[in-house]
C-alpha cells in the first residue's frame, strides 16, 4: 500500500526499519523538522491549545493555593478523590516510556529504538503532571519539603513506615532516574544537531546541551556501559513505582483496597495505559514528521499486542478482585463488590470500564486492526478513558460506602477538579510540543547503529521466519 | 580554528599540531585502520564515530570500563545508608510506638532503601561516565578537523595524536593514506 505524503512517497512496511535507509538519511528524516526555520501551522495550533490549557492550570493552581483545597469536591469519607485519581492515571502513563527504553533494551528488542526517545519524553512529562498532584493536594503545598528527611528544628523525621513516605521516594527517584536516562541517551543526538545547526540559537542550544560530545570510540565504550546500567536500574525501578503506589491502597484496611493483587495489577494497568498513550502520540507524530519509514507498522503492531496482553492481565485483576471479595466471606468486602458492580450510584462506572478495557481491546486480536492506525488511535483513546475510570472505581466507589452507614456520602467533582485535570493536559501538551519542535523525537544515533546492523544482518532474525511462513505478501 | 593559523602570533605548525586525522566511509574501514595502527605501534589515538562500533575501543587498546564496579560500590553504600537513615530515625532519634509494632519494623523500610539504592547508583553511572569521558567540555582539538561535522552523521575518523612517541608527521600521514582513508588532514591544537 503506497501512501503519498506531501513531498515524499512512503511505502508502509512491517519491517522494523523501512527499506533503503542510510545513516545520513535517518538524520535528514528526524532532524529536518527540528532544525527547520519554519514551524508548521499544526504545531502552532496544537501548542496554542496546550498553552491555553496550561493557563487554565496556572489559574487553578493560584486559586487552589490562595483559597485552599476546599475548592475541590473532596469530602469525608471521599478524602482521596480527583487529585489522587489523576495522579495515579498520569504516573501510570509514564511507565510505558521506561518499559520501552529499559526493559526492551535489556530483552534486545530492536523495534524499541525508534519509539524510545519520545516515549521517554512522555514519561518525564507525565511524571511532572503526576508529581504535582500530591503536592497540590497537601493543603499547604509550600511546605512540601517537610516530607523529606532533612535535619530540621522540629527534631522530627517523616514516618518511614507509611506508604505515603515510600511514594515520595519512589516518585522522586523515578523522576530523577528517568530524566538522567533520557538526557544521557540524548547527548549523541544533540551532538548531531550541533554539527548540522544553522542558526546561532541552535548552535548555542545544542552546543551547550551536547556537553562537548565528540563521538570518540573510548567515550562510546563507557557511554554504552552507562546506558546499559541505567536500563538495568530503571527496569526494577519502574516496577517498584507503581507497586508502591498500589501499596498506598493495599496497606489500608478499606474494602476494595486491601488486596494483595494490587501491586502487580497496578503495574500491568500502568503499562496498559502507557502503551495506549504511546500510540496516541506516535500515530499523529509519524504522520506529521514523515517518520513512517522509522516508526513502521511493526511498531504499531507490537505496541498493540502489548496493549492487548497487559489489558487482559488488568481484566484478570478485575476478576480476581471480585472473586477475592466473595471468597473472603467478609461482609464488607462482599458489599463493596456488589456495590461496585450493581450499585445504583456508581454501577455505570464499572460497566463503562469493562466496555473500555475489556470489550474495546478485543479487535486487537486481528492483524488488520493492529495495523490500522485510525482504529488503533481510537482504541487507545478508549483505553485511556477506561484506565481513568478504573482509578475512579477503585478510589471513589470504594470510599463512598465504607463500613459505617452513617458515614456514607456521595462524591461530586467540582469545576476546579475538572479545571486542574484539563489544565494538566495543557502542561503535558505544552512540554510535548516544545519537545518535538526542539529535540529529536527519534534516537538518531541508535537508529544509525540499527541501519548498520540491518544492512549486515537484516532487520531481525524473525524476519526470515516470517517471510518463509507468510511469503512476501504477508509483509505488505 | 583557521583564525588561529592565520594569526601572526601563531607558532610554527609542529608545535601546534594535535594530530593527523583520517576520514573513512564505513565502520569496517575505520576498524581495519585502527587495527593496523595499533599493530604499527601507535597508542595515543582515538576514533570518532556517529554510533558505537563494536570492538573499536578494544582495538584502540582501551581496557574494558570498570564503571560497573563504581556503580556497585556506591549502590552498596547507598543500600546501607538508606536503611540506616530509617533505622536511626525510627529506633534511636524519634521512636514512635505505632500500634505496638516493633520500632525496627524493617520490612517497612525496604521500599525506601531500594529507591535510594537505585537513585544513587543511577546518578553514579551517569556522573562517572561523564567525568571519565571528560564531559562537559567547551572545546576539543578534534573539532578543528575539517569536515568533522560528519563524524556525528555518517563518517568515521581515526586521529593519531602528535604526542604519540611513534608519531612522525610524514610517516604517519603516509601510513594513514595507505589505510583507505578518504582524506588525511592535520589537526591543529
Amino acid at each position: 500500500m503506497a501512501v503519498t505524503t506531501g513531498t515524499q512517497l512512503v511505502k508502509e512496511t512491517t519491517r522494523v526499519l523501512g527499506p533503503g535507509q542510510t545513516p545520513g538519511g535517518i538524520d535528514d528524516t528526524v532532524n529536518t523538522p527540528v532544525l527547520s526555520g519554519k514551524t508548521p501551522m499544526w504545531w502552532w495550533i496544537g501548542f496554542g491549545i496546550s498553552a491555553a490549557l496550561l493557563g487554565l492550570y496556572l489559574v487553578s493552581v493560584v486559586h487552589l493555593v490562595t483559597t485552599g483545597i476546599g475548592i475541590f469536591g473532596n469530602n469525608q469519607p471521599v478524602a482521596w478523590a480527583m487529585p489522587i485519581i489523576n495522579f495515579v492515571w498520569w504516573i501510570g502513563i509514564g511507565h510505558a516510556g521506561t518499559l520501552i527504553s529499559a526493559a526492551l533494551l535489556l530483552f534486545r528488542q530492536p523495534w524499541r529504538t525508534s519509539i524510545n526517545r519520545f516515549a521517554e519524553a512522555m514519561t518525564i512529562f507525565a511524571v511532572v503532571c503526576a508529581g504535582l498532584y500530591p503536592i497540590l493536594h497537601l493543603g499547604r503545598p509550600w511546605v512540601f519539603y517537610w516530607l523529606l528527611p532533612y535535619p530540621n528544628t522540629f527534631g522530627m523525621f517523616p514516618q518511614f513506615r507509611s506508604p505515603l513516605a515510600w511514594d515520595l521516594f519512589a516518585i522522586s527517584a523515578y523522576a530523577t532516574v528517568s530524566l538522567v536516562f533520557w538526557y544521557i541517551g540524548l547527548i549523541p543526538d544533540l551532538a548531531t544537531l550541533r554539527d548540522s545547526a544553522r542558526s546561532r540559537f541552535q548552535k548555542l542550544l545544542y552546543g551547550v546541551l551536547s556537553l562537548g560530545w565528540t563521538g570518540s570510540a573510548r567515550s562510546w565504550g563507557r557511554y554504552m556501559r552507562a546506558y546499559l546500567l541505567l536500563a538495568a536500574l530503571s527496569f526494577p525501578l519502574v516496577l517498584s513505582v507503581h507497586s508502591t503506589i498500589a501499596m498506598d491502597f493495599a496497606v489500608s484496611q478499606l474494602p476494595g483496597w486491601n488486596n494483595t493483587i494490587m501491586p502487580p495489577y497496578f503495574v500491568a494497568g500502568a503499562v496498559f495505559a502507557g502503551f495506549a498513550m504511546v500510540l496516541i502520540l506516535a500515530i499523529p507524530l509519524r504522520r506529521a514528521f514523515h517518520l513512517r519509514n522509522v516508526i513502521t507498522m511493526r511498531h504499531l503492531d507490537n505496541a498493540a499486542k502489548l496493549l492487548l496482553g497487559t489489558g487482559m492481565i488488568v481484566v484478570y485483576g478485575y476478576g480476581i478482585e471480585l472473586f477475592m471479595a466473595w471468597y473472603s466471606g467478609v461482609e464488607f468486602e462482599v458489599f463493596m463488590a456488589y456495590n461496585r458492580v450493581f450499585g445504583a450510584d456508581h454501577g455505570w462506572a464499572f460497566w463503562l470500564l469493562i466496555m473500555c478495557n475489556l470489550v474495546a481491546i478485543q479487535p486487537l486480536w486481528f492483524r488488520s486492526v493492529r495495523q490500522n492506525p485510525i482504529a488503533l488511535f481510537a482504541i487507545s483513546v478508549i483505553v485511556s478513558i477506561g484506565m481513568w475510570l478504573e482509578r475512579y472505581v477503585i478510589i471513589v466507589v470504594s470510599l463512598t460506602k465504607d463500613f459505617l452507614l452513617s458515614s456514607w456520602f456521595n462524591y461530586i467533582p467540582t469545576f476546579w477538579d475538572w479545571a486542574l485535570f484539563a489544565g494538566s493536559f495543557g502542561l503535558f501538551g505544552t512540554l510535548f510540543f516544545l519537545f518535538i519542535r526542539l529535540l529529536p523525537s527519534v534516537a538518531t544515533s541508535e537508529m544509525k547503529e540499527m541501519v548498520h546492523h540491518d544492512a549486515h544482518h537484516g532487520s531481525d532474525h524473525y524476519e526470515t521466519i516470517r517471510d518463509s511462513y507468510y511469503g512476501e505478501e504477508g509483509r505488505a | 580554528m583557521s583564525d588561529v593559523a592565520a594569526s601572526p602570533n601563531a607558532a610554527p605548525a609542529p608545535a601546534e599540531l594535535y594530530g593527523l586525522a583520517a576520514e573513512y566511509e564505513t565502520s569496517d574501514d575505520v576498524l581495519a585502520a585502527a587495527t593496523a595502527a595499533h599493530k604499527a605501534g601507535y597508542r595515543r589515538m582515538d576514533a570518532y564515530t556517529p554510533y558505537p562500533v563494536e570492538g573499536l575501543d578494544a582495538t584502540l587498546g582501551q581496557r574494558p570500563t570498570r564503571l560497573g564496579f563504581a556503580v556497585l560500590a556506591v549502590g552498596m553504600v547507598a543500600l546501607v545508608a538508606g536503611f540506616f537513615m530509617q533505622w536511626f530515625a525510627s529506633v534511636e532519634f524519634y521512636p514512635l510506638n505505632v500500634g505496638g509494632r516493633p520500632l525496627n519494623s524493617w520490612p517497612n523500610f525496604i521500599v525506601i532503601t531500594f529507591e535510594i539504592t537505585v537513585l544513587l547508583s543511577a546518578l553514579t553511572a551517569a556522573g562517572v561516565m561523564l567525568a571519565r569521558n571528560g564531559l562537559p567540555r567547551l572545546h576539543h582539538s578534534i573539532f578543528n578537523t575539517p569536515g568533522f561535522e560528519r563524524a556525528s552523521r555518517d563518517r568515521f575518523f581515526l586521529c593519531i595524536e602528535a604526542e604519540d612517541p611513534t608519531f612522525e608527521t610524514v610517516d604517519t600521514r603516509a601510513f594513514l593514506e595507505h589505510t583507505g582513508a578518504l582524506a588525511v588532514t592535520e589537526v591543529e591544537r
